[in-house]
């Protein structure tokens, strides 16, 4: 009697639902959205993507809360144990782990499986730890040099193909008075993004993971190698002085003013450089060139993703929401407005100079890193890059600092 | 209605005759019950807590792995842990600089003149903004490319020094801000001091012959002893509470050179890298056993003079 009941009211229901498709399309409950995309532009895409899901689902209370970028960071440990929202954004690759080793992000794999896997195949790695997948992606981009197109043609140089051709232009470029690159390292991450292109150029892809996953010594000669390339920089006097007091924003008006001709960083610079007053014929992008012959060019390309915590209460209502979020016509329109990179296969890049420059970049590279910070386990990031800042300001010091590296590797990585 | 009071009279004793025996002794635990309460949990229970945690391996999320003294003989081998001892220790050393200097802008106010009020407010006033906004004036004071700083280092024909970017000077730099309103704290306590000073006294040194820095000395310093205490107390406090300067002038760098412990102590367990709540724990008892000499030496020079010395 009782299963009777139950089938003749699911059918009952079934039936409701596509007979009344537009009463019953709305989601219902809460749903509660933590986001730390506190800057104008991002913040504004975020407000615009959750009202088109309000749109959708005129039923469903949407609670949506932005927290300061770099409060988050900190905040997130909080609310993931205590209070939890049904949807939180944050980093794919090692960032997750502390998280997902806790249980406290949920196992969406069921999302990823059939046709989604194919279009996101980009990331999916970067999203899997142990064998499952913790969230959806929803923007990524490029990192590269973005430099000063108007002082390149004024010094009569060309994009560099190679270290030499690389050195060659920094060269010119301080015989004319001015630094080769602008970098602040107040924050650390950003020598990092150094680290990161100087290591994968000088010894591949495979030695870079090996080496944030704690398979290598810091003190093998292979980081050596490394660490003599970005001396030879260092040395020259590539780099802007002072830079160990400046945040990244904070080194960027030397590009805009032209007293450094160029800079190492992600896409998301483009918008404030453009904001400092250089349009698309003073600014332009070049990948960073081949070190060792031979290695094929892998990229960073950092992911920025939407998760669901193990605590949220409105579970379903999350799955909707990140089914949403990846879907191929809305990541084309958040990713137009972010000035960055959709994920989903199917989606179109925005026309913009930066981004059709980057995204075939991305399409050949012959792997994609996340970043450093987010390959390597987070105490290891936070001593490596000290170490980075470091050598960037007392080169002498590398051994020691290496040495200091791997004592804290063989701690980390047990 | 007689019996009334004769039979309360002969229950009395025996039910309410505890309370009637201790109520003098009780009243007061009664009245400090709440403080004492809220010492308890929030003060006394966390110190012990922090021992306990500091033997565990812990993230802060999954489950704590006891470790024994582990986290101590990491410290033992940490270059950064006494980086930050030593920095610890110069705040603690020249942060008292402001009692001085607190002192003498105390004494060159103290006098009538039309407008001192204004002038007494003036000084006050680092005191009164916040540390954080202090930390971004020094900031911008120093910084390498357009601050202040090295204008006026210029002036006198020095080199550009990149203060808070050089690991030399950056902890003299930051002690130098926090310095600006710490004096202004201590003036104002001298101030309040010298509203008290004997003038029969002084008069009575007067024509004794003490001047200036003799009358300084013998007649009126002994008469702020209060007030240096006060004084004294505040800023060590002032200079274990650096955190806020540091996080917002250098956010302990470069290459962690002006952390201080209790910095040191949050990068680890709390901040966006941190993860080690167990080894954050152990720089905290260490931290706690530091100012414990300090705590110390306070209870004892107050025994000292309650007794009358």
């Amino acid at each position: 009697m009782r299963s009777m009941l139950k089938t003749s009211l699911a059918a009952l229901a079934t039936t409701a639902f596509v007979a009344l498709p537009a009463m019953a399309s709305g989601l219902q409950g809460e749903l509660k959205i933590f986001l730390d995309t506190s800057n104008p532009a991002p913040r504004a895409t975020m407000e615009e993507m959750i009202s088109r899901f309000q749109e959708k689902n005129p039923d469903l209370k949407i609670e949506t809360n932005i927290i300061d970028r770099e409060a988050y960071k900190t905040q997130i440990r909080n609310f993931l144990t205590a209070n939890a929202p049904d949807v939180a954004t944050w980093y794919a690759g090692n960032r997750m782990l502390p998280y997902v080793n806790a249980g406290l992000f949920e196992d969406v794999s069921d999302l990823w499986e059939g046709e989604l896997s194919q279009k996101l195949a980009s990331t999916k790695k970067a999203m899997t730890l142990d064998g499952k997948q913790w969230g959806v992606p929803y923007s990524y981009y490029q990192w590269g040099v973005y430099y000063r197109k108007d002082l390149y043609d004024k010094l009569g140089l060309a994009e560099p193909k190679n270290w030499d051709e690389f050195k060659g232009n920094c060269q010119k470029i301080l015989d004319s008075g001015a630094k080769c690159f602008t970098i602040g390292t107040k924050f650390l991450w950003t020598a990092a993004g150094w680290f990161d292109y100087l290591n994968l150029r000088t010894n591949g892809y495979e030695f870079h993971m090996d080496l944030t996953a704690g398979k290598v010594a810091w003190t093998d000669d292979k980081v050596k190698a490394t660490f003599a390339k970005w001396r030879e920089l260092i040395d020259m006097g590539a780099y802007i002085d002072n830079h160990t007091s400046y945040s990244w924003q904070e080194a960027l008006p030397f590009m805009v003013k032209g007293d450094a001709a160029a800079y190492l960083m992600g896409n998301f610079a483009v918008a404030p450089l453009r904001d400092g007053g250089l349009d698309d014929s003073k600014l332009d992008f070049h990948q960073f060139p081949e070190i060792t012959p031979g290695i094929p060019l892998a990229e960073d390309a950092p992911t920025d993703t939407f998760h669901i915590p193990a605590q949220a209460k409105n579970k379903d209502n999350a799955r909707a929401f990140l089914k949403f979020v990846v879907e191929a016509q809305n990541q084309t329109k958040i990713n137009g407005q972010l000035g960055q990179l959709p994920v989903n296969a199917d989606s179109s890049v925005a026309d913009d100079k930066f981004l059709n420059e980057g995204f075939p970049m991305l399409n050949k590279a012959y792997a994609l890193a996340q970043f450093f910070d987010r390959d390597a386990p987070a105490e290891m990031a936070k001593i490596a890059m000290e170490g980075f800042q470091e050598f960037m300001v007392k080169p002498d010091k590398q051994d020691a600092i290496l040495k200091r590296l791997e004592r804290a590797r063989k701690r980390i990585y047990k | 209605m007689t019996s009334m009071p004769l039979a309360s009279s002969s229950r009395l004793p025996s039910r309410a005759s505890w309370w009637h025996r201790n109520q003098q002794s009780l009243t007061p635990w009664l009245m400090l019950a709440p403080g004492v309460i809220f010492f308890l949990v929030y003060v006394i229970f966390p110190i012990f807590q922090s021992f306990h945690i500091s033997l565990f391996e812990w993230d802060g999320l999954g489950p704590k792995e006891f470790v024994g003294l582990y986290n101590y003989e990491e410290l033992y081998w940490d270059d950064a842990f006494y980086v930050s001892l030593r920095n610890n220790i110069l705040w603690l050393l020249l942060y008292m600089l402001a009692i001085p200097a607190g002192l003498a802008i105390a004494l060159f106010l103290n006098q009538t003149v039309t407008g001192i009020r204004l002038y007494k407010s003036l000084f006050f006033f680092p005191f009164v903004i916040s540390q954080v906004v202090v930390g971004l004036v020094f900031s911008w004071f120093y910084d390498p490319t357009f601050g202040m700083f090295n204008v006026m280092l210029g002036w006198i024909g020095l080199d550009p020094v990149n203060v808070l970017g050089d690991e030399r000077f950056v902890t003299y730099g930051i002690i130098v801000a926090g310095l600006w309103p710490q004096t202004a704290y201590c003036m104002i306590l001298y101030l309040t001091g010298l509203n008290a000073v004997d003038p029969e006294q002084i008069e009575a040194g007067r024509l004794d012959g003490a001047k200036g820095l003799k009358m300084l000395w013998h007649i009126i310093l002994p008469q702020l002893r209060p007030a240096t205490f006060i004084a004294f107390v505040v800023t060590i406090i002032g200079a274990l509470r650096s955190f806020d300067l540091i996080s917002i002038m250098t956010n302990g760098g470069p290459f962690g050179e002006s952390r201080v412990l209790a910095f040191y102590m949050f990068e680890v367990a709390l901040s966006e890298y941190g993860f080690r709540m167990g080894y954050g724990a152990a720089i905290a008892v260490v931290l706690f056993l530091i100012m414990m000499i300090y705590i110390a030496f306070f209870l004892w020079k107050m025994a000292r003079d309650e007794r009358g010395h």
